[in-house]
């Protein structure tokens, strides 16, 4: 495509790197951006930067947080015995929005894939481990709540070997989710069915 | 189900056609290079979306110009639909039944099923493993859409457990609970997938025996057997024990992706010791089984497009072939032919339940 001015052509070229959105679409954007008052793109950009060189992530359970230590691990209402492990903050906020679990969260970072070179080594399962060791925590349950694919499943049944020789519960979600159906996408009252009736794992 | 009549544009070599089937059986016939099975493919792109000979669906779009349109209209016992496949270079391929576009194209495979013979076919019997996998593959998977999901299951798990095979030979250190649930995977889907080929086979065998039989007046023995290190009472053992074979090789080395199907003709190998007529009335009896199985499935007669059938056929091949097709055993008939004099003869018998086309560089002409 020709662009009529450099300015123009450069923001198109970086909105259009976002996932989901091609040439066309990044300059209806760019054209709205330039209909709006200076103001509106000044605190646009703003919060972008801000987000990027501001953001944090919490040290206790990998959540994206303003401070060291995330509102949920910081928080006395929540029962810190209870880990639910999950792939990301989309499945973490699932999760959330059902408001039928109180325990405290970690974030994988990721999904065990060989093909995509995705091995434990590349996903917080060390940080887990020692969090369970430290006694202090007390933690006595752990539920995995990871999409039910090929790649859920066998990042479920990894992290059961990893902790079976604690003295812990350590419990799938029930799969109320559809097979092959992933976390995020999965609707609030099932994925909250899902979490009550979740199912201990078998040490295999 | 019939197809009632087709239209093209700008693909491969037709720049515009239009024409109607009033008939069940269609002949084209035309010199070489003039279009006949660029015809049959149009019909193949209707039923399965896409071509039977060139994958990269842009390549069938005419030279030089920068789209492709197929549109057809066929009747299932009464009720009629239209189908159109269309690309546009550059962008994803359209497909809609009655004008709606499907979201996911292979939705559509299935409903206006095909059947083509044509001189390639050959290759199922010559070729590797893979091919004979995949002519049955694609069978089973009509008639029992669990075995497809199975399958690409199955495809996915071993590409998954071949990358850590690959990983565990660079770092030297292989991790038993990384490897252990792609292993039960593989072992899981592999005896069902196993169990639905060794089923569908026992289904298979006896309709294609009897196709070849009819075929060839029982002059040659022929059969047709199901292979797979899967039978062995302690394939699980074996699968486990592979593994620093597998690590050196990057490649899981056993499992239903070896399996095979072995053709032979009075016992030795039909590959190397059949000539090409009886690899031809083998493949086309093979095709003709694939046929009675999918009209059994669908209760309705798919198309049968037979491509340059009748080279390396003998005369009483031929005459058997055609008195399948006076039978009326098949429902729509489209038959290509280089020769139309030879056509003309072999169907001389049908002659009123036919239509003869001539093709002459992407333009057709009913013949009277
Ligand atoms: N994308 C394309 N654009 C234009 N012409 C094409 C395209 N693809 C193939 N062709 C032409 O189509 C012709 C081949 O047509 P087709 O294979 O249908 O012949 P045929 O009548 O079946 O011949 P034969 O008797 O040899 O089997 C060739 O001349 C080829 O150049
Ligand atoms: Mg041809
Ligand atoms: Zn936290």
């Amino acid at each position: 495509m020709q662009y009529p001015s450099k300015l123009i052509e450069d923001a198109v070229n970086e909105i259009s790197q976002l996932p989901g959105i091609g040439k066309k679409t990044a300059l209806r954007l760019v054209i709205h951006l330039l209909k709006q008052d200076k103001e509106s793109t000044l605190h646009l950009s703003e919060a972008l930067v801000n987000l990027r060189t501001q953001v944090k992530y919490c040290k206790v359970c990998h959540n994206i947080s303003d401070e060291e230590v995330c509102n949920i691990c910081s928080s006395h209402r929540r029962d810190h015995t209870v880990i639910c492990v999950v792939e990301n903050l989309p499945d973490l906020m699932a999760i959330e929005n059902t408001a039928q679990y109180n325990g405290t969260y970690h974030i994988l970072g990721g999904i065990i894939s060989p093909i995509e070179g995705i091995g434990p080594d590349d996903l917080k399962i060390d940080s887990l481990i020692q969090r369970i060791k430290n006694r202090s925590n007390e933690v006595n349950e752990v539920i995995l709540a990871l999409s039910s694919t090929m790649e859920g499943d066998t990042t479920a049944f990894y992290l059961t070997k990893k902790l079976k020789d604690f003295d812990l519960k350590v419990s799938t979600i029930a799969r109320g989710i559809p097979v092959g159906g992933e976390l995020e996408y999965a609707d609030e009252i099932t994925l909250g069915r899902s979490i009550l009736s979740r199912t201990a794992y078998l040490h295999g | 189900m019939h197809l009632e009549n087709i239209s093209l544009n700008c693909f491969k070599n037709y720049s515009t056609l239009e024409v109607a089937f009033p008939k069940e059986i269609n002949c084209f016939v035309g010199a070489n290079g003039s279009g006949k099975t660029n015809l049959l493919d149009a019909i193949h792109y209707l039923s399965l979306t896409k071509s039977a000979f060139n994958i990269v669906d842009n390549q069938n779009i005419q030279h030089d110009k920068d789209y492709f349109s197929i549109r057809g209209n066929f009747r299932v016992n009464t009720k009629k639909y239209q189908v159109q496949c269309s690309l546009q270079l550059r962008q994803k391929k359209v497909v809609k039944l009655n004008q709606k576009p499907y979201e996911k194209i292979s939705e559509h495979i299935g409903k206006f099923p095909l059947v083509l013979i044509n001189p390639h076919d050959t290759d199922i019997i010559r070729g590797g493993g893979e091919g004979r996998r995949r002519f049955f593959d694609v069978i089973i998977s009509q008639i029992d859409p669990a075995y497809l999901g199975n399958l690409m299951q199955y495809n996915h798990g071993l590409k998954q457990r071949n990358s850590l095979l690959k990983q565990f030979a660079e770092s030297g250190n292989p991790d038993m609970d990384l490897i252990a649930p792609y292993d039960q995977i593989i072992l899981d889907l592999g005896h069902k997938i196993h169990l639905e080929r060794s089923r569908f086979v026992t289904k298979f065998v006896p309709i294609f025996e009897q196709h070849y039989k009819n075929l060839s007046e029982q002059k040659e023995h022929t059969s047709l057997h199901y292979t797979s290190e899967l039978v062995q009472p302690d394939f699980d053992s074996r699968f486990r024990h592979n593994l620093q074979r597998d690590m050196a090789l990057h490649r899981t080395g056993l499992g239903i992706h070896k399996d095979d199907y072995v053709f032979k003709i009075e016992d030795y190998p039909l590959k190397k010791f059949g000539s090409q007529g009886q690899q031809k009335s083998f493949v086309i009896a093979l095709k003709l089984a694939q046929y009675d199985i999918i009209k059994d499935q669908k209760a309705f007669k798919p198309l049968l497009l037979l491509d340059d059938i009748f080279d390396k056929l003998d005369d009483f091949r031929i005459k058997k072939l055609m008195q399948m097709l006076g039978e009326h055993k098949f429902g729509q008939i489209f038959v290509t032919d280089a020769r139309p004099e030879r056509t003309r003869a072999i169907f001389e018998s049908l002659k009123s339940d036919m239509d003869l086309f001539l093709i002459e560089s992407g333009n057709i002409k009913r013949i009277e």
